[in-house]
């Protein structure tokens, strides 16, 4: 059913529409109202059988889920940033045991400076975690891809984090359909756990594997994850013959047929993205869009063959390796090895800054044109990075440069105060 | 006639010999029915207190739920001496997560077996001191808060033995450390520092508090049995000697268990919903030399430079206990007697 509703309440009502048996909360934003929904709907007693645990951090929020999972429980949590780092050491652990948890994660920065607005350094952060990370586009496809998730985590007994912007998409209030829950039922089958812990057939989950096993024991895992390859782009097709709906799948591409560059990016920037392409396709431009869902596993053969016919391809990337470049852009260049493709990447929408279509409108333009460096970061402020730059050749003890630049923007009331010293 | 005088205690010690017990007052060790929840041939040193504690207490454990038991395990020791893959010490099921969350993976393990209805299946989880009162601490202070049907079992062997005896909260002042070495005026670790996690723990008002030795097995079985008749939070806090990171022989760990109790540093008692329910008594006192002159880790005191002004302050914390938990009944001698 079509309803106007919160990207948050869409996921908590889809999340409870898949019959998790144990939800572990801890509040972060922007992920807090897919929590504190779902906790209501367990006190209400709407959503039963299933445990809603209040832990005290998020390192025992997926704690919590590996017991609960290595039981044979359907196990769920949310999380952003700060948690998703907290919670670094049992994500790892989660994935490396083969425990099939499923995760939201509101995707925002990563202090310090502490943020709480979107980009995507910490889905970055934990990308060879062993964890498939799914990005979704809009609300609707953020609710659709929690059902494939559980789906696509349980037949794999790999976890699956579902990346949604923060605030951008959790925050947006928007038509969003709900499935039925007899349509999830059928497309969900209880979990089966390929391991438990169960005292009529003891086993030890968790012991210590040296040299001699553990390169087997992961390439096993990196196995799993080319076998989820396959299976992502055959849930979202099963999942759009039976609701009609594109959500999920490996890529996306719009308007790519004849395009001449291609803009690559993941998750809810690629609305933007696609208006700036409709608008320099107006005036002439052949540009197009490709929109990454599945980061890990990486579809690098879909990928070449979504950019392959491209002349330029732009990866406009959240999030980025400090002293290095892009973080997808490394991807996609491995899967366009060998081909004459040039590959620009263009930094943008850290910390929550918006990515205006007339930016991306520029950008497409100075692509045109060739213009654009291997590495660019968006709307920039070069004057002020200048400054900052020059006070502190000028002075050791220059003082904490985030505090500095906010007061070179004239943010923060001391500028003033300052000033009339 | 040559007569042999029958002695009630075994000669030397206070262990009450099974044999001179009824059927059902005997150790689960003594019955080959047991489980060996942890079986022999694990890589435990030799004398080592915590595969002793762990197998007792297990064991205790299976036998009160009719061998329906769930373990769970920090890292630490106990991991990596039972689970030498693809061998494994255990008869349970068991998992190994990580360091600092076994508390909260046994949560979501009781979680689960909640919501599945199963009302049979009991958890515990275990881990070492370093993963009970450092690392888990956080985790374990939830579990508890929260008040989860788990017994969390932290077997203490005052250190972090597994990475090589390095200090944790749990080691004593004074003692010799390789991260609070023996050199400088104070040598050894530091005083008026350290967590007394049973007395944390009963803060908390859960349900169940116990502390107990390897030197009183009969105590720490009837503690564990104690413990899976209550559902909620329950906390055990087992002394246990490591003849490595101590510096004892291996042929000392109950010995130097028994001191411990017997010379007051190490109370021994039970706790419900936050309340001490019952001490065990001081059977015969020793002055803490007794205990500390027979391991290494505080050689340093002995010795060429003795250091009797440490010992004397080490005796305070000993007289502190016996005063807060009334370790020394002023007549317990004629009511062994009457015994």
């Amino acid at each position: 059913m079509l309803r106007q509703i919160e990207g948050s309440r869409a996921v908590a009502e889809t999340v409870a529409l898949c019959r998790p048996e144990v939800v572990c909360a801890y509040p972060i934003s922007p992920q807090t109202h897919i929590i504190e929904a779902v906790g209501a709907m367990v006190k209400a007693g709407d959503l039963t059988p299933c445990e809603f645990i209040n832990v005290e951090s998020e390192f025992a929020a997926m704690s919590v889920a590996i017991g609960a999972s290595a039981t044979g429980a359907r196990a769920y949590t949310a999380t952003a940033s700060q948690g998703l780092l907290f919670m670094m050491e049992a994500v790892y652990n989660a994935a490396g045991l083969g425990l099939p948890i499923v995760m939201t994660l509101a995707n925002r920065a990563i202090g310090a400076p502490i943020n709480i607005w979107n980009d995507h350094s910490d889905a970055m952060a934990v990308r060879d975690s062993g964890w498939i990370q799914l990005f979704a586009e809009t609300n609707q496809e953020a609710a659709d891809l929690h059902v494939q998730a559980f789906r696509l985590a349980e037949e794999l007994s790999v976890p699956v984090m579902v990346c949604m912007d923060g605030f951008i998409l959790t925050h947006a209030v928007e038509g969003v359909d709900i499935l039925d829950q007899s349509f999830v039922d059928s497309f969900l089958p209880p979990y089966e756990p390929r391991q438990v812990l169960d005292t009529s057939d003891p086993v030890s989950i968790g012991a210590m594997v040296g040299p001699e096993a553990f390169e087997e024991v992961r390439y096993l895992a990196h196995l799993r994850q080319l076998d989820a390859l396959e299976r992502i782009p055959l849930i979202a097709k099963e999942f759009a013959e039976a609701t009609g709906r594109e959500s999920g799948g490996l890529v996306r591409s719009y308007r790519t047929d004849d395009a001449d560059i291609i803009i690559v990016a993941l998750g809810s920037v690629l609305g933007t993205i696609k208006d700036a392409v409709d608008i320099r396709r107006e005036a002439g431009e052949r540009v197009g869009v490709v929109g990454i869902t599945s980061f890990r596993p990486f579809p690098g053969r879909a990928v070449h063959e979504a950019l392959s016919h491209a002349r330029q391809v732009v990866i406009v990337e959240k999030a980025f390796s400090l002293g290095s470049g892009g973080v997808l852009s490394t991807d996609v260049a491995m899967a366009m090895q060998g081909t004459p493709l040039t590959l620009r990447t263009v930094i943008a929408g850290l910390g929550g800054r918006s990515i205006t279509r007339r930016s991306l409108e520029k950008l497409i333009e100075a692509a045109g044109r060739d213009e654009l460096e291997g590495l660019t970061f968006l709307d920039l402020d070069n004057g002020a990075v200048e400054r900052e730059r020059a006070r502190m050749s000028a002075t050791r003890r220059s003082g904490p440069s985030a505090e500095n630049l906010l007061r070179d923007r004239g943010t923060v009331s001391s500028v003033k105060a300052k000033e009339e010293v | 006639m040559t007569t042999q005088p029958v002695h009630f205690y075994q000669i030397g010690s206070f262990a009450v010999g099974n044999r001179l017990l009824s059927d059902d007052e005997r150790t689960v060790q003594s019955n080959l029915d047991r489980t060996n929840s942890i079986d022999s041939g694990h890589r435990a040193c030799q004398g080592c207190g915590e595969a002793l504690g762990a197998r007792y207490a297990l064991d205790a454990a299976m036998r009160a739920t009719n061998g329906q038991i769930v373990a769970v395990n920090a890292t630490g020791c106990l991991e990596v001496f039972s689970t030498p893959y693809p061998e494994t010490s255990w008869r349970i099921p068991w998992l190994h997560s990580l360091f600092g969350n076994a508390p909260a993976v046994a949560t979501g393990v009781a979680a689960a077996l909640r919501v599945k209805g199963n009302r049979d299946v009991r958890v515990v989880a275990q881990a070492g001191d370093g993963g009970t009162v450092d690392i888990g601490f956080g985790c374990l202070s939830g579990m508890f808060e929260r008040n989860d049907d788990v017994l969390f079992i932290c077997y203490d062997n005052e250190g972090y033995m597994n990475t090589g005896v390095q200090r944790s909260a749990a080691t004593p002042p004074a003692a010799r450390t390789a991260t609070t070495e023996v050199v400088g005026p104070e040598p050894g670790n530091i005083f008026g520092q350290g967590k007394d996690l049973p007395r944390i723990a009963m803060a908390h008002d859960i349900p169940y508090v116990a502390t107990a030795t390897v030197a009183d097995l009969h105590d720490l079985e009837r503690k564990v049995e104690r413990a899976m008749e209550l559902h909620g939070a329950r906390y055990l806090h087992v002394l246990v000697p490591c003849p490595l990171g101590w510096g004892s022989a291996s042929n000392e760990t109950i010995h130097i268990a028994r001191l411990a109790k017997e010379s007051g540093l190490f109370p021994v008692f039970e706790a419900e919903n936050g309340k001490v329910t019952s001490v065990s008594k001081i059977r015969r006192q020793v002055p803490v030399e007794d205990y500390l002159s027979i391991q290494r880790r505080f050689a340093h005191l002995f010795g060429k430079n003795p250091r009797p002004d440490v010992v004397a302050h080490i005796q305070e914390m000993a007289d502190q206990n016996i005063a807060r938990y009334g370790l020394v009944d002023e007549d317990a001698d004629s009511k062994e007697m009457a015994e």
